[in-house]
């Protein structure tokens, strides 16, 4: 009973801030209410029993992910005005093929097909000493090994991707070169010059001319 | 997790995994990382090389496995704990997407030349894609399916973008990017809904569990159902059939043409080994449910397709929505239900990818720097210009009418044959395709109306400037379209024997 309380309570919650990533007019208030998605999300799993996946859901995506987004927000400063243009005039259509399919959603699942209190009896198998993460452990590198590598050709591939699509080759910007800094010798970065020293103007505490630096840095 | 647990203590016991039969994706992988490297070291104006090693490395897998059916074996046999299966049909389609993507590639070479998008990374996206479609073609599980599909997509969107300066290639790849994922949504939806119904994630599994579940009842579970339709939506999606049909048209027209003949041939025979594989492979005891549903998605893609082609003035365009008609009969074969719909249906995938490759490989030998011959316009009075490619692409849209004895007679026919013979009333079906095929006829005989009946619009005598390696392909492809018409024979026995149960 209790534990239903709290998956009602948070599974309210979740959706709430779904709809409110997507309808909120300030793109930051967007990005937090999603890292709230996630903390929400990330609790219904622990409900579920499922610790390790949501201390995972955590750290990568509220900690790691969302930081990052949090920051291309703020640096961007995109407008979304244009974007929602449209947003008004076709939003009835949107919540009428919604509610639609809820509809239809609901109806399907409150039939006798799908059983739901005799499956739940799946998850509420509990087992002393039972970890999560031992169980994840010993499978992903072996009977989930294939999909792991699977998993790790589209992390290179979204990488090659994301270089191909940003990176620009253009004449004008201005690069630094690694290789340069770091053979840098001192004799490239001050230039000594001898001069014959002059006589001080003892008033002002001027040299005479302007021209007489010991060093010229470049 | 219990089952997890108890799965990886039997890993002990479990046959040796025999990790060569995944050879292909490996030796794949490792050469997209090797050319990713070289590229790095190879200056522009040898651009060459990357290109080279990338057919290169088309060409030895297409060889190899080749040399593997004919010689080693043609068994089903699994690796990678279950995850991955090698099989004939697998091995036939795999062949299939490494010549047609050799074709692709031969015939983009020129135009992305000309147009400053030759770079290293166009074939290692393309490679990945490929080895998207290869691990998708051998996924003995619904996830690995899943992230097939996900490599494919992701190769795809990049390709579409590829031409940063385009608004209108920008444009096209979000759509993509944004229905892409509503529709790996929708499967993963699905896919999750049964797996939770069934406990298995096992393509054969699945099969197996829903085999026993059909012996016992004469209607399966509502909640199978409920699952099995968001997969059918994302398959419909990638498919790209009615009502999911909205990205076709403006990726085709937006796309760059290279990932134009790239999208619309190889991940064709891609959407339809994902199909095979869930449907048939994995859902195939649950054929009453998912037939009627095809049913629906074959005939509105019949219609929109034919009927909407006819409007349009830009070829691309006009090809997408071809495309859109031709899996309506693509579709077909699966309605049917049968070993017999499954080889026509894998029949008319390959020759359509082939013959597809050749009319967008004419588009691009039309097109010279500056200029894209993608209006239909442009193909007014070319027989008097080219009268060599006139025919060859007169050819060509006679094989897409499905005009005999062109290869897209004998692909139709045998789609309709096995509906037929299917006896499962669904004659009235086989009717209305033929229907709307002949509507369709019209769009692709105005072009050869437009060829050698109209007099050209401007006065352009600009040679065709290609190298003799396209000039040669193509017109070998094109004549293909004729050839496998003449003698169909041969690639109809392959694509009947890999789907006989296996003695």
């Amino acid at each position: 009973m209790f534990t239903q309380i709290l998956f009602y309570g948070y599974a309210a919650i979740l959706l709430i801030s779904a709809i409110l990533v997507v309808s909120a007019r300030n793109t930051i208030h967007s990005a937090l209410f999603l890292v709230l998605a996630f903390f929400t999300c990330a609790v219904i799993w622990i409900l579920l029993r499922a610790e390790f996946l949501a201390i995972v859901l955590v750290l990568v995506y509220v900690g790691a992910v969302m930081v990052l987004f949090l920051f291309v927000v703020m640096m961007l400063n995109v407008n979304l005005e244009p974007l929602r243009e449209g947003f008004v005039r076709n939003l009835p259509v949107g919540i009428l093929v919604a509610l639609i399919v809820a509809a239809e959603m609901f109806l399907v699942l409150s039939t006798k097909g799908f059983k739901l209190a005799e499956q739940s009896e799946l998850a509420l198998v509990d087992a002393t000493g039972y970890s999560n993460t031992k169980a994840i452990g010993a499978v992903l590198y072996t009977d989930y090994l294939y999909a792991f590598e699977i998993a790790a050709v589209v992390l290179v591939l979204a990488m090659v991707t994301a270089i191909v699509l940003t990176m620009k080759k253009s004449v004008n910007t201005k690069r630094q070169n690694p290789g340069h800094q770091v053979r840098v010798k001192r004799k490239d970065r001050i230039r000594l010059i001898k001069m014959d020293s002059e006589p001080v103007n003892r008033k002002t505490g001027d040299t005479k001319s302007d021209d007489a630096e010991k060093g010229d840095v470049k | 997790m219990i089952h997890a647990l108890v799965t990886a203590q039997s890993v002990i016991a479990a046959p040796a995994n025999d990790y060569g039969l995944a050879l292909p994706e490996i030796i794949m992988l490792s050469a997209i990382c090797a050319i990713l490297i070289i590229d790095l070291f190879v200056s522009q104006n040898k651009r060459i090389i990357t290109y080279l090693l990338t057919q290169a490395t088309l060409i030895g897998l297409a060889i190899y496995t080749i040399h593997y059916i004919l010689h080693i074996s043609t068994a089903t046999e699994y690796t990678f704990n279950d995850s991955f299966i090698r099989d004939f049909k697998g091995d036939v389609l795999k062949i299939a997407i490494y010549i047609i993507c050799f074709l692709v590639f031969l015939y983009s070479k020129d135009y992305l030349r000309e147009r400053r998008l030759f770079k290293g990374e166009y074939f290692v996206i393309g490679l990945f894609g490929v080895l998207g479609m290869m691990i998708m073609v051998s996924a003995a599980s619904m996830l690995i399916l899943y992230l097939g599909l996900e490599v494919m997509s992701l190769s795809l969107y990049a390709m579409v973008a590829f031409n940063r300066k385009s608004s209108v290639a920008s444009e096209a790849a979000m759509k993509y990017f944004v229905l892409g994922a509503i529709a790996s949504g929708m499967l993963l939806y699905g896919i999750s809904i049964i797996y939770g119904v069934t406990g298995h994630i096992g393509i054969g599994e699945i099969s197996s569990y829903l085999g026993e579940l059909a012996k016992s009842k004469t209607t399966m579970p509502l909640s199978l159902v409920f699952g099995l339709v968001f997969i059918l939506i994302g398959i419909a999606f990638k498919l790209g059939a009615v009502p999911f049909h909205m990205w076709v048209p403006d990726i085709y027209h937006g796309a760059p043409t290279s990932v134009t003949l790239y999208i619309g041939t190889i991940t064709k025979i891609a959407a339809f080994a994902m199909v095979v594989r869930l449907l048939v492979d994995g859902l195939g005891p649950m054929h009453k449910e998912w037939t009627q549903i095809l049913v629906v998605l074959s005939l509105l893609s019949l219609a929109v397709g034919n009927i909407v082609a006819i409007a349009q003035t830009n070829i691309k365009r006009m090809l997408a929505y071809s495309t859109i008609s031709h899996i309506g009969f693509l579709l077909l074969g699966f309605i049917a239900a049968n070993e017999n719909g499954y080889s026509a249906s894998m029949f008319y995938v390959i020759t359509y990818a082939i013959i597809a490759a050749a009319a967008f490989g004419l588009i691009i030998l039309f097109s010279r720097k500056g200029f894209e011959s993608d209006n239909l316009n442009d193909f007014k009075g070319l027989n008097e210009r080219h009268p060599w490619y006139a025919f060859m692409m007169l050819i060509v849209m006679f094989s897409l009418a499905g005009v005999p004895p062109t290869v897209g007679f004998f692909a139709k026919l045998h789609v309709l044959q096995a509906l037929i013979k299917a006896d499962i009333g669904l004659t009235w079906l086989a009717i209305v395709a033929v229907s709307f095929a002949i509507i369709g006829a019209f769009y692709y005989i105005r072009v050869i109306k437009l060829m050698y009946f109209d007099k050209p619009v401007t006065e352009d005598n600009t040679p065709i400037t290609a190298g003799a390696d396209m000039h040669i392909v193509l017109s070998v492809n094109c004549l293909l379209a004729l050839g496998l018409g003449l003698f169909p024979g041969a690639l109809i026995y392959l694509c009947s024997l890999v789907f006989t149960p296996a003695v």
